[in-house]
């Protein structure tokens, strides 16, 4: 669905339609705000992270009809109609994603602040079917840093769930 | 960042919209025109948002080629099946820049039009030639590690940034573009340019040109490719030096050779007479030298980028004999085989 206007000029405020974490959200913004700030300042979604803000760090991965990309690059009015996962919409206390367990067992991060864009990019890239030996994640993962170092740790966690996924494949056949 | 917006409901509305303004800018992925905006390197005053427009397919040509539309993202042109199967070498640059968050957000057409990653492009206290004509070249006399070692002049030592387009380049490949005055299409050689005394034009597109696909001939040289890039890190970070090495056999001997070079000039490096220097020759490293010391003829540092005229002999060697060997570098690989 696409509710805002094919144009804006002057710019000023216009009504945007997005499907967040599967709400259906309608927000007025500029078209300045990047989907992040959306996120994080409209509606209060503040556990997607901005981190550099340039695109280079990867805290604020989210997943936009089912890709990983970051969100402090995205105009939010340029994704009008989409689908928007964040870490809120993976799962809640009580009520984990496989990969936020796993990162909780191999003790995956320190100070938690890449974490929530690790989590959304290593979900992802699993989706996307790219990723099978430890090189392969390493590789995909790169645009994902952490400064705590706490890589090692987050291999074992995305190989965990990869693996666990595998038993569930087989054990289906 | 202020700026009205557009959203195009056609490509000939698309090209409409920016080109009454001088102002104006096509945006599709956004990597790298909202991280130039954010910096305050790129104003503009409006955006014509391409990314609903239908150039997304990809379209076998009469001569056996693929025809792949503007806005296929990076990733989904990196993992498609014709692309894996046959041009193998363009698959591989891909993989081999950028994250694969920006693989997923950029796109075909908006990978041949980023923009240099010059430290002093990027700074806007600082003079800049490219950015503001006239200024100076501050890389010239500054930390130049990453700038050019080829095809640079007075005004400007910056490099193209892309992976892909040294891909597209060894594979001579060619742009369609649209415009104001209707279509046209461009060899990959063409499309980027040299700084010259305008280092601010990157490339050969009138204001208001779109690019809407690009074509890839009919697929050659079969096993014999790779893609080698040499960084700072080893994953995601631009090239220091990278080579697109090509062969096709005939026989015991080279038929066909092509190298293009990443990371060293303002466009990807290719020259044909070095190239030839390939042909009837049996594949051995000293014959691969002789190749590298053609291309890096009239190679040039700047003192602190004096390094990448031996990297880059060492590399086109290298893979050059990854292409003969039919053993490519494998982009997750951190040794180079």
């Amino acid at each position: 669905m696409s509710t805002s206007q094919t144009t804006i000029d002057p710019p000023r405020p216009t009504s945007l339609t997005l499907t967040v974490n599967g709400e259906l959200r309608t927000i007025e913004i500029e078209p300045s705000v990047t989907l992040l700030d959306l996120l994080r300042e409209r509606l209060h979604l503040t556990g997607t992270k901005k981190g550099c803000d340039q695109g280079q760090c990867g805290a604020c991965t989210v997943i936009v009809d089912g890709k990983r990309v970051n969100s402090c690059l995205q105009l939010a009015i340029m994704k009008d109609g989409c689908e928007v996962v964040t870490i809120e919409g993976l799962g809640a206390p009580g009520d984990l994603h496989p990969m936020q367990a796993a990162f909780i067992a191999h003790d995956a991060f320190q100070c938690g602040y890449c974490t929530p864009g690790q989590i959304c990019s290593a979900v992802a890239m699993i989706d996307e079917g790219h990723a099978t030996t430890s090189d392969e994640i390493r590789e995909l993962m790169s645009g994902n840093l952490c400064r705590c170092g706490a890589y090692t740790n987050i291999v074992d966690a995305i190989e965990d769930v990869l693996s666990q996924r595998r038993r569930h494949l087989e054990a289906a056949e | 960042m202020t700026f009205s917006y557009h959203r195009a409901e056609s490509v000939g509305d698309a090209i409409a919209a920016v080109s009454r303004d001088p102002n104006a800018r096509f945006i599709a992925g956004g990597t790298n025109l909202v991280d130039l905006m954010k910096y305050d390197v790129e104003r503009p005053g409006r955006l014509v948002d391409i990314t609903r427009l239908p150039l997304k397919g990809f379209e076998q040509t009469g001569g056996g080629g693929l025809k792949i539309g503007a806005l296929v993202p990076n990733s989904d042109l990196a993992y498609h099946p014709s692309i894996e199967r046959d041009y193998p070498l363009l698959a591989s640059a891909i993989l081999a820049g950028a994250s694969a968050q920006l693989r997923n957000a950029a796109t075909t057409g908006g990978n041949l039009l980023q923009r240099t990653r010059c430290y002093y492009f990027y700074d806007v206290a600082t003079p800049c030639n490219k950015r503001e004509p006239g200024s100076g070249c501050s890389a010239m006399t500054g930390v130049n590690r990453i700038h050019a070692i080829l095809g640079a002049s007075d005004a400007c030592i910056a490099t193209h940034p892309s992976d892909m387009c040294v891909a597209l380049a060894a594979l001579g490949a060619t742009v369609h573009v649209a415009g104001p005055d209707g279509e046209r299409t461009i060899a990959f050689e063409d499309f980027h340019r040299l700084p010259g005394d305008e280092p601010q034009k990157d490339n050969t597109l009138a204001h208001g040109e779109m690019v809407t696909a690009v074509e890839l001939p009919a697929p050659r040289f079969g096993a014999n490719h790779s893609y080698l890039k040499l960084r700072d890190r080893l994953s995601y970070a631009f090239a220091l030096v990278s080579v697109a090495a090509a062969i096709e056999m005939d026989g015991d001997v080279v038929g066909e050779a092509r190298v293009a070079l990443g990371g060293v000039a303002h466009k990807p490096w290719r020259d044909p007479k070095a190239e030839g220097l390939l042909k009837g020759q049996i594949p051995s490293s000293s014959a691969f030298a002789a190749v590298a010391d053609s291309l890096l003829s009239g190679a040039e540092g700047h003192g602190a980028n004096d390094f990448k005229i031996e990297l880059a002999h060492r590399a086109i060697v290298r893979a050059l004999g990854q292409a003969a060997a039919a053993t490519p570098q494998v982009q997750s690989s951190k040794t180079v085989n």
